[in-house]
């Protein structure tokens, strides 16, 4: 399991503070809206969208359903075309994998695709740590690492930055003129990053799908980084979660087609690659190459039979773009590598439920994700399982201001509105006790939770004079 | 046809803080020729437990709401969020206890949100309502994914005398109430709302009117606090107006 840094419980205080850096919330206010209108627009042209989710959907939930038997289709097939797979069932042994096959190329320099899976493990810290330099490809990827942050969005891992803040970065560590102009960052990147490609002895990279019915690592990308990182160097590596499986090579044309279009509104993205095994004679390519399946935690999420559709992800990122609250407190306010509605339901599964309790409550359940999610995971009916889960297994602590704690506060809840009567009784009572507190109908402050909370930064309506029923009983009911 | 009967599903939040509502929604239903009745042994739906993650608490108290309206030809609540409740949530809590199942099957077919069963059961559009304001319909999140209802509030709001219906930008885009959400991410659900509230501003709208109290709750309580020219309205006060 993935134990290193792990800040989910402090979503709070994270995302309060990203709430209030305006810079921030624009960058994340016009990114996100950028992606989810690209996404918009490219849907318009597709006849039987919904047609296209349902079979990427049902395709998803076969493998899960199946997966043991995909997977060894999948390292058969491979292994056949030459290519090794190696399987590591904790990011530990994933990093130790890597670190070996780099240590028998030889290789002190290593490029790196971007992969979530290799964030997932720390693989940059466990290379480092060896002595071995990794140097992120991709341009997001590669900016979060001068910046020296995690990513803050699955597709778009710099997110989070305007170009001003990229300038700025790139004359802080790469001394160059400053500019705001996309072509000129990217071009300094590039030159940066040409070298290193000429250099590494080793390239590693995540996988988009895995082919099992032909072996093949797909791999998809708009700069061409990817393809680079998979060529150039002698050996390359792919790190994939074991939920990357698709079945046969037909399957593909559904994934492509709501991958691009879900991420970026792209019918396809720039390049696809299919990687089966190394090269062979005659062709280009590196010498070696290598899979890591990894599990880090997914065979547990598998056995669990609720929990096994979040494994249907295919990291698209539309959830992200569309979620009213990733785009208020953004990517890093979930504390660790995975953000927005999916971040809230993986993360509990990969790092344990309670040093991530509060993010399936970091959600306000408006299903705007589960509308865009192109393979239907159903995340608010898995949110509200994880909060049923952490009811039960790790409950928070009572806020310093309650008077009761959260269950106990429940119990006398469901106690009462199981009792009409003390229900009507209470409602009497709450409304002489109300005198207090309002003003003309509305109240400004409550000191108690967790009503304290709602008066922060709105006014309550005082309960109504009296309540529906008492006037129905009033009025003589059905004679009204 | 002898009329039909209605059960009010008054929900806690109506009962408690919007009695009015219910009061507009017997007053057109009355004016519809349905016989409208009113069990006083309901209270909640459970889902403020449930949504919080208190499946136990949840399943008690939305256990009662089963045995509550045997005799109704329709239940009708002047809520999405409630009504998605029962619909679609309570199979989920009531999961492997076929006795709960089964009344559930008994009552799901009975049991509508206010304007579906407006426009679904009853046919009517035009409710013979007046109200010559400008107007934004927001699509509260239950009403409009969970019960997929988007229209009938909107055919029912064409039909009213006077009026100038607008749309806001991002109108499928949520207030930020999210029931505890409100209390757990309060910062969150604020800044959510103020967005909706601009929305309704920019598009020129003098209120904004929702099926669903909760949703309505939060965004007066901005607007109170932050003494906004914008009021909220429930659909049901705003179709019973003449």
């Amino acid at each position: 399991m993935a134990g290193h840094e792990v800040h989910s419980n402090e979503i709070h205080e994270l995302g309060n503070r990203a709430l209030a850096d305006e810079h921030l919330q624009e960058a994340y206010r016009s990114s996100t809206l950028r992606l989810f209108n690209h996404r918009r627009e490219a849907l318009r042209e597709v006849p039987g969208w919904e047609r296209l989710r349902e079979r990427a959907s049902a395709l998803k939930r076969e493998v899960m359903e199946h997966l043991d038997y995909y997977l060894e289709q999948f390292a058969d097939n491979l292994e056949r075309r030459g290519g090794q797979v190696h399987w590591a069932t904790t990011g530990e042994e994933a990093c130790a994998i890597v670190l070996e096959i780099a240590r028998r190329a030889g290789a002190r320099e290593v490029v790196k695709a971007k992969s979530m899976v290799s964030e997932e493990i720390e693989l940059n810290q466990a290379l480092q740590a060896a002595g071995v330099r990794a140097v992120e490809t991709d341009l997001g990827e590669f900016i979060i690492q001068l910046a020296g942050e995690r990513p803050a969005h699955i597709v778009a891992p710099a997110i989070h930055m305007t170009r001003g803040d990229v300038s700025r970065l790139f004359t802080r560590h790469l001394q160059s003129e400053p500019t705001e102009e996309p072509e000129k960052l990217t071009g300094i990147a590039r030159r940066a990053l040409r070298e290193m490609f000429a250099q590494a002895g080793l390239g590693v990279s995540g996988g988009n799908f895995l082919v099992a019915e032909t072996g093949t690592v797909v791999t998809v990308e708009n700069e061409g980084n990817i393809r680079f990182c998979t060529t150039a160097p002698r050996v390359h590596v792919a790190l994939v979660g074991i939920e990357k499986l698709i079945p046969r090579f037909q399957d593909l044309g559904v994934f492509l087609r709501v991958l691009g279009r879900s991420g970026t509104g792209q019918k396809l993205t720039s390049y696809t690659s299919m990687l089966t095994g190394p090269r062979r004679p005659g062709e280009d390519g590196p010498e070696e190459m290598h899979v890591v399946l990894v599990d880090n935690g997914r065979v547990a999420t598998l056995a669990d039979p609720k929990m096994r559709e979040a494994l249907y992800c295919i990291r698209c990122g539309a959830c992200l773009n569309t979620c009213p609250v990733y785009r208020k407190i953004g990517g890093h306010a979930y504390g660790w590598v995975y953000s927005g509605p999916i971040g809230a339901l993986v993360t509990p599964q990969l790092v344990g439920l309670q040093p991530a309790r509060e993010l399936p409550f970091a959600s306000s359940l408006c299903g705007a994700c589960r509308e865009v999610c192109p393979v239907k995971i159903n995340i608010p009916d898995l949110l509200l399982h994880l909060r049923s889960e952490v009811q039960e297994n790790a409950p928070a602590p009572q806020p310093p201001e309650a008077l009761l704690g959260e269950r106990t506060s429940m119990r006398l809840w469901a106690a009462v509105m199981k009792r009409p009567l003390l229900y009507s009784l209470g409602s009497r009572l709450a409304r002489w006790g109300q005198v207090v507190f309002a003003r003309q109908a509305w109240i400004r402050r409550i000191p108690f939770y967790p009503a304290s909370r709602w008066t922060e930064g709105r006014d309550l309506p005082a309960l109504a004079p009296k309540s529906f029923r008492q006037l129905w009983k009033a009025e003589g009911g059905s004679r009204k | 046809m002898a009329k039909p009967t209605v059960a009010l599903f008054i929900t806690c939040i109506g009962d408690q803080f919007f009695p009015q509502v219910g009061e507009c929604v017997v007053k057109i239903l009355r004016r519809l020729d349905v016989e409208v009745t009113f069990n006083p042994a309901q209270t909640c739906c459970g889902q403020p437990a449930f949504n919080t993650g208190y499946r136990q608490e949840a399943k008690e108290v939305a256990a009662r709401v089963l045995d509550l309206f045997e005799d109704a030809d329709y239940v009708v609540a002047p809520s999405g969020s409630c009504t998605s409740m029962v619909r679609v949530f309570y199979p989920e809590l009531f999961a492997g206890d076929p006795g709960l199942l089964h009344k559930w099957e008994r009552l799901k077919g009975r049991f509508y949100e206010f304007s579906e069963f407006l426009i679904e059961v009853l046919k009517v559009e035009d409710v013979g309502a007046r109200f010559a304001h400008r107007v934004a319909y927001h699509d509260s999140c239950h009403l409009l994914r969970e019960l997929g209802i988007a229209e009938p509030p909107r055919k029912l709001l064409r039909q009213v005398r006077g009026i100038d219906l607008v749309e806001m930008t991002d109108d499928k885009l949520c207030c930020g109430f999210g029931g505890t959400f409100s209390v757990k991410f309060p910062e969150v659900s604020v800044a959510m709302g103020e967005d909706k509230l601009r929305a309704a501003s920019q598009a020129g709208a003098e209120f904004l009117v929702a099926n669903d109290s909760g949703c309505l709750m939060h965004l007066a309580g901005l607007i109170h606090r932050q003494g906004l020219p914008l009021k909220t309205i429930h659909l049901a006060e705003l179709l019973e107006r003449r």
